[in-house]
């Protein structure tokens, strides 16, 4: 019932006339502490963008406007002519490639495993999904490193990406999804004298869109905005991926105030991800919601 | 968070035949698993009681068993005592200001608005997916001396202050950029919750002549409270990790004012100290650990 409507309505109780006009007071109030704090959330998207587009002199003069008086984008010509963010880019993107195609599989084969196979050891197999989802990072990086010194895999692609390539949330998502696909399907294929390889890529893959959309959106927000492994196991520039190259390069430019340059580096970053995540919001919420990871 | 162990009803009898299967498709996980999760957690726990440091990597014969030397070690150490403070401030402040914010956007996004809540959902959950490098640099941009949010100060007769080179306003930055990015999980998660409350309750409460404060307190609240229990456990488990708000923004400083314990953890393990680098870690697994089982004991106490 809309207040309108309901102004409109003979029978009003008292109580519903004092409901109506709390609403109708209650309705603008709710909607400007909501614009306020969408502004507020969305504040520093503001300040990166008119900041990346302010001069190095501009910027040293006045380091707290609002507004660049000369837009320019020189800082990310910048960014790419002489800090060897093309490098970096195509880093994160090979990385972020290896992670997803990675966990596509690892996670198919495995999630469908644990929800359409009766096993010795399930048990075993699914406590070891959930305690990779517990263990937490912090703990196990010192070993990790050393595992991946004496796989010769340090300051490498690879080293970066593989401990990502087979995250438990994707083998959590699939599993819950493969529990919603019937069992007859697959027995009849079974019938019919299908292999179990062929029953999982020819049935259930294909089934299985929604969830492998899931698991490609997550895993590569994970691998495109991971920090702190990318940090330990790249060693050299030609190893950086973006957020390790922008913190490099921003710890170099802060001294000199150039803060053009580490926002113009900053955009580079989070771009990609925030276009995503704006026509692809759905997958996002579920999967974030869902595992609670980022 | 709460997922049955038991597998679904039989269908076929268990042949070896489908165990190799299974295990075969289940290898690529495995793997990765073994060789990233069980060992090195496994292999933590060893060097947490060894003096092994980077330069013996080459020289495995020159570590020595030392017990539980780093751990006395880590408790005799000023600075680690205080970034256990430090990392309790996180909890403590962190997790009720994000669940606070969170929730009361979740209130507010599911009272039956229908105008822009599409706009509102996507512009708090944004900072969620934003990397966090990135976030960083627009905080030190904006929180300069002759930043932005002290050009506003500024303007209504307030000496802004140096925030990230002072002790005593660093932590605060800090905080305030954990919450930026977490409110929108928080506050996801609790929609989730709200939606499932169903909406006839609401209606009868209303029909007995319950207010709004009351529908919340007495319904709202009530049924929320496995939700709440997830969503702070879940954060708890950020906050206790908290690395890349305090590296980002101040290192740990200014005099170690911000610095947590796995900010500690990295620190040592740059210094080469892997012994106590893993001593330190181990401490966030144990409270990790300790979380999450209270989690499961009053989830399950509840059901």
């Amino acid at each position: 019932m809309t207040a309108v409507a309901a102004l409109e309505n003979a029978d009003l109780t008292a109580a519903d006339r004092v409901a109506v006009r709390r609403r109708s007071v209650a309705r603008p109030l709710l909607y400007g502490a909501l614009v306020l704090c969408a502004l507020l959330t969305l504040l520093p998207f503001f300040w990166v963008v008119t900041g990346s587009l302010r001069s190095l002199d501009e910027i040293r003069s006045d380091p707290g406007a609002w507004l660049p008086t000369h837009a320019t984008l020189d800082n990310f010509v910048r960014l790419f002519r002489t800090q060897g963010f093309g490098r970096f880019l195509v880093n994160s993107v090979v990385v972020a490639f290896g992670v997803v195609a990675g966990n596509i599989v690892a996670a198919s084969a495995a999630g469908y495993a644990l929800a359409k196979f009766d096993f010795g050891g399930k048990r075993i197999a699914f406590g070891a999904v959930m305690a990779a989802m517990m263990v937490p990072f912090t703990a196990v990086f010192v070993p990790q490193f050393v595992i991946t010194v004496d796989l010769r895999l340090a300051d490498t692609l690879t080293g970066i990406a593989l401990p990502g390539a087979a995250l438990p949330m994707c083998v959590f998502i699939m599993r819950q999804y493969a529990l919603s696909i019937p069992d007859e399907l697959l027995e009849a294929a079974r019938i019919d004298g299908a292999g179990e390889f062929r029953i999982f890529f020819r049935i259930f893959l294909p089934l299985a869109g929604p969830a492998v959309a899931t698991v490609t959106i997550l895993s590569f927000l994970f691998s495109w905005n991971n920090f702190i492994w990318p940090l330990i196991v790249a060693q050299s520039t030609s190893s950086y991926t973006l957020p390790v190259g922008l913190a490099a390069t921003s710890q170099a430019a802060a001294h000199v105030t150039d803060y053009g340059l580490m926002l113009a580096g900053a955009i580079v970053v989070m771009l990609p991800v925030l276009l995503l995540f704006l026509f692809l919001q759905r997958y996002f919420v579920q999967g974030v919601a869902g595992t609670g990871m980022r | 968070m709460t997922t049955t162990l038991s597998p679904g009803p039989a269908r076929r009898p268990r042949s070896t035949r489908r165990t190799a299967v299974a295990w075969l498709f289940l290898t690529p996980f495995l793997l990765v698993f073994l060789l990233y999760t069980a060992i090195p957690t496994v292999a933590a726990l060893g060097f947490s009681l060894t003096d092994l440091r980077g330069t013996d990597l080459r020289h495995p014969f020159a570590v020595d068993f030392t017990g539980l030397d780093n751990y006395v070690r880590l408790f005799q150490d000023d600075s680690f005592v205080r970034d256990i403070l430090n990392t309790g401030l996180f909890v403590v402040v962190g997790v009720p200001l994000t669940m606070g914010v969170g929730f009361a956007l979740a209130l507010a996004l599911n009272s039956g608005i229908r105008r822009l809540r599409g706009v509102f959902r996507t512009a708090f959950f944004a900072p969620v997916v934003t990397n966090v490098v990135a976030v960083a640099l627009i905080w030190q941009y904006a929180f300069n001396p002759n930043g932005t949010v002290n050009k506003v100060l500024g303007a209504v007769g307030f000496a802004g202050p140096n925030w990230l080179d002072d002790p005593n306003l660093a932590m605060p930055v800090v905080i305030l950029l954990g919450v930026w990015r977490n409110f929108g999980t928080a506050m996801v998660l609790f929609l989730a919750g709200l939606q499932a409350v169903p909406r006839d309750v609401y209606e009868a409460a209303a029909l007995d002549g319950a207010g709004r404060w009351r529908q919340l307190r007495h319904i709202t609240l009530p049924l929320l409270l496995p939700t709440t229990l997830m969503v702070s456990v879940l954060l708890t488990v950020f906050y206790l990790q908290v690395f890349d708000e305090p590296y980002l923004l101040t290192n740990g400083g200014p005099l170690g004012s911000t610095e947590s314990v796995a900010l500690y953890t990295y620190h040592q393990f740059g210094a080469g100290e892997f012994g106590t680098s893993s001593a330190a870690s181990f401490v966030t697994l144990l409270l990790v650990a300790l979380v999450s089982a209270v989690q499961f004991r009053l989830l399950r106490s509840r059901t």
